[in-house]
């Protein structure tokens, strides 16, 4: 075999290892998107469109409409480990803690399984603490029964600052 | 919120729940297969001019394994992780390939058709283990058996009879004619250990004792367990002589301690407990002092020609040097001329015939199990599994830094050797089995669960529909039926304010007026 044939197997053979590397360095950009988000968005948008058409009704129906006009779409982590995290309001209560179980599963040492729950009553979203051990708080008032949560007011769950938002 | 598509029979299926096709894994197969076998075809055309004589069976097996275990993998563990297979495939198939051609250059003690049957071996044992263990969790009731088991291990190369004492370390076993390394071994079994007690143990070893400089320091009898695993891998420095083991086993501890308790004193304290022990140990035993001693001067002469000195370490440095960037190419370099290039100096060896492309091609393959091993122990719900997956991926990459951190003359060489390249039933076997455990572990991190993960959402949080207190208001259909409204009346979301502010009760948001006073008195 030439000297060239020789150099280009060598080289070629690199080729090969980088390939492999690259591939699956592909392969591992899919931990990136959040499980399932690409198939998701795409039948989100799908509702979107169909949504201002009244006859389009039954795909509508599952979307996660806010529960009332005008209210508050979501509830957003202000501060704490999970901060950032947003999640979509329906007309169903949420129930945070360290329980899996929870809708929001906090991954605080301060919060109880079980800590508080928010949810919509008539046209208005309450708070309501769950017999925790450490309190959930609005400011420095403890909440005891449930109480009117306005959007924008911070509500505080062991080490975690929730609050609903527009 | 759970996505739900309309499939043309009308049923709604989850799409996030499809088992994976494992495509990619099969893709990633035979791009590690292709590189195996053709190095194994190039470097019989230029050692021998022709196809070594055992090419045929060790590229059919290699790929018989690889599709075994990609066909079991999809059967029992559909979610586990598709990089990890190729790339243990890939680096075991390029050491086999080097072990071949340091054989076909009638390298002593070089055996290619044995490490083959040692794969074999490993590859069958990881696929039964990932066939039968069908939950990691069954692990955790082994602890303290994997504790005794470890002790055991450890001191197995002591006892008398069996113990062999090869170049100066006594860290074999010889049963029955096959010499084993029980240290690898006994890595798996601290690693089970270590993740069972500390996933019981970490509040109190995280939380209890008193703040100094910032650092949260532990109790002082929080501190036994430690203190036992450090004077066990003291004692494994001494008197077997094995730096690496030592090493390996202490970093194992200090490692899953801080992923457990999440408090970096226990870092320095392990670092300045080793650096302690290994300042006493480089003083008081002359063994230890040798190897630092050719650490620090491989070139000086006296040491260079000395019977256990830096000829090989030098050596080693040289085949690098001629690899240079891009290799000699498989077969053309003589890596031959390095002890022990198959086994423990098959980095430089690989570094010669490769190059520094080459190399780092290896090197990120390691470092792609080890992330997946690591992204593992994040994405697994249970704290055992978390910690075994992040012990067992990081005593790999540890190992690999002792191991290349030692021909590299970073720190000194010892005795480990590379995972799945380097010649040794033991180290093979061991690795295959911290392989099929990750797999497990992957796969149970990665399947869909009703249950959500730390710091997501629960799928459908209308799980927890609201107990209605009150009565029902105008608005609401049904008493005590949650509000759901129809799509009609849902409003979109263009239509939404987005400062948060605006969206709530403001005087000129006529919708809020009228229900506000009236619900929320009939709740309170």
């Amino acid at each position: 075999m030439s000297e060239l044939t020789i150099t280009l197997l060598r080289l070629g053979y690199l080729v090969l290892l980088w390939v492999f590397v690259l591939s699956a360095i592909a392969v591992l950009r899919r931990d990136l998107a959040p499980r399932g988000a690409p198939r998701a968005s795409k039948s989100e948008r799908r509702r979107a469109e169909a949504a201002p058409a009244p006859s389009a009704g039954a795909a509508a129906a599952a979307a996660p409409a806010p529960a009332r006009r005008g209210g508050p779409t979501r509830l957003v982590v202000t501060t704490g480990p999970l901060a950032g995290t947003t999640l979509p309001l329906s007309s169903a209560s949420i129930l945070i803690g360290r329980s899996p179980g929870c809708t929001l599963v906090l991954d605080d040492d301060y919060s109880s399984s079980r800590h508080a729950r928010i949810f919509p009553q008539g046209d208005q979203w309450y708070v309501e603490d769950l017999g925790s051990t450490n309190g959930t708080f609005i400011g420095d008032a403890q909440v005891s029964g449930p109480q009117p949560l306005a959007p924008g007011v911070g509500v505080r769950i062991g080490q975690s600052v929730v609050e609903l938002q527009g | 919120m759970s996505v739900d598509v309309e499939t043309p029979a009308g049923r709604t299926v989850e799409p996030t729940e499809r088992r994976p096709a494992r495509l990619a894994e099969l893709f990633l197969l035979i791009l590690a297969l292709a590189a195996g076998i053709s190095a194994f075809a190039m470097v019989g055309r230029s050692v021998t001019g022709e196809l070594p004589g055992d090419f045929w069976a060790v590229s059919l097996l290699l790929v018989g394994i690889a599709a075994a275990a990609h066909v079991v993998l999809r059967l029992r563990a559909p979610w586990a992780d598709q990089v990890i297979l190729p790339a243990v495939v890939l680096l075991n198939g390029l050491g086999l390939a080097m072990i071949l051609r340091l054989q076909l250059a009638d390298t002593k003690g070089a055996d290619a058709w044995s490490q083959m049957m040692y794969t074999a071996l490993g590859a069958v044992i990881a696929i039964l283990l990932v066939w039968f263990l069908r939950d990691h969790r069954w692990i955790r009731r082994l602890t303290y058996t994997a504790m005794l088991v470890g002790l055991g291990l450890v001191v197995l190369p002591l006892l008398p009879v069996i113990g062999r004492e090869i170049n100066g370390a006594r860290i074999w076993v010889n049963i029955a004619g096959f010499s084993l390394q029980p240290a690898e071994f006994a890595k798996i079994a601290f690693a089970i250990f270590f993740a069972g007690y500390l996933v019981t143990n970490r509040d109190t070893l995280a939380l209890a004792g008193k703040k100094v400089l910032g650092l949260q320091l532990p109790r002082i009898r929080d501190l036994g367990p430690i203190i036992i695993v450090w004077a066990a891998s003291l004692a494994v420095l001494v008197f077997e002589r094995d730096l690496g083991t030592s090493l390996l086993f202490f970093g194992l501890f200090v490692a899953m301690l801080y992923l457990a308790t999440e408090r970096f004193s226990w870092v320095l304290i392990g670092l300045v407990l080793f650096a302690a022990g290994a300042l006493v140990a480089a003083s008081v035993f002359p063994h230890v002092g040798a190897r630092m001693d050719v650490w620090l001067h491989p070139f000086d002469n006296e040491l260079y020609n000395a019977v256990g000195g830096s000829y090989q370490i030098v050596q080693g440095t040289f085949a690098l040097a001629a690899g240079g960037l891009f290799g000699t190419g498989w077969g053309e370099g003589y890596p031959y001329l390095v002890p022990y290039a198959f086994s423990d100096f098959i980095y430089s060896s690989l570094g010669e015939e490769l190059g520094l492309t080459g190399l780092l091609a290896i090197l990120l393959t390691y470092l792609l199990i080890v992330q997946r091993g690591l992204r593992t122990a994040i994405a697994v719900r249970d704290g055992f599994g978390k910690l075994l997956a992040g012990g067992l991926a990081f005593v790999m990459a540890l190992q690999l830094f002792v191991v290349v951190g030692g021909i590299t003359r970073i720190i000194p060489l010892t005795g480990l050797t590379l995972p799945f390249m380097a010649q040794g039933g033991s180290s093979l076997l061991a690795n295959w089995i911290v392989i099929a455990l990750l797999l497990r572990v992957s796969d149970n991190a990665r399947r869909p669960s009703a249950l959500p993960m730390r710091g997501t959402v629960a799928q459908g949080g209308g799980m927890h529909d609201p107990i209605v207190v009150g009565a029902h208001d105008g608005t609401t259909p049904g008493g005590g039926v949650p509000v759901r409204r129809s799509a009609a009346d849902a409003p979109s979301r263009g239509s939404t304010p987005s400062h948060p502010t605006e969206a709530f009760g403001g005087p000129l948001d006529p919708r809020r007026d009228d229900p506000r006073g009236t619900t929320g008195g009939e709740h309170l």
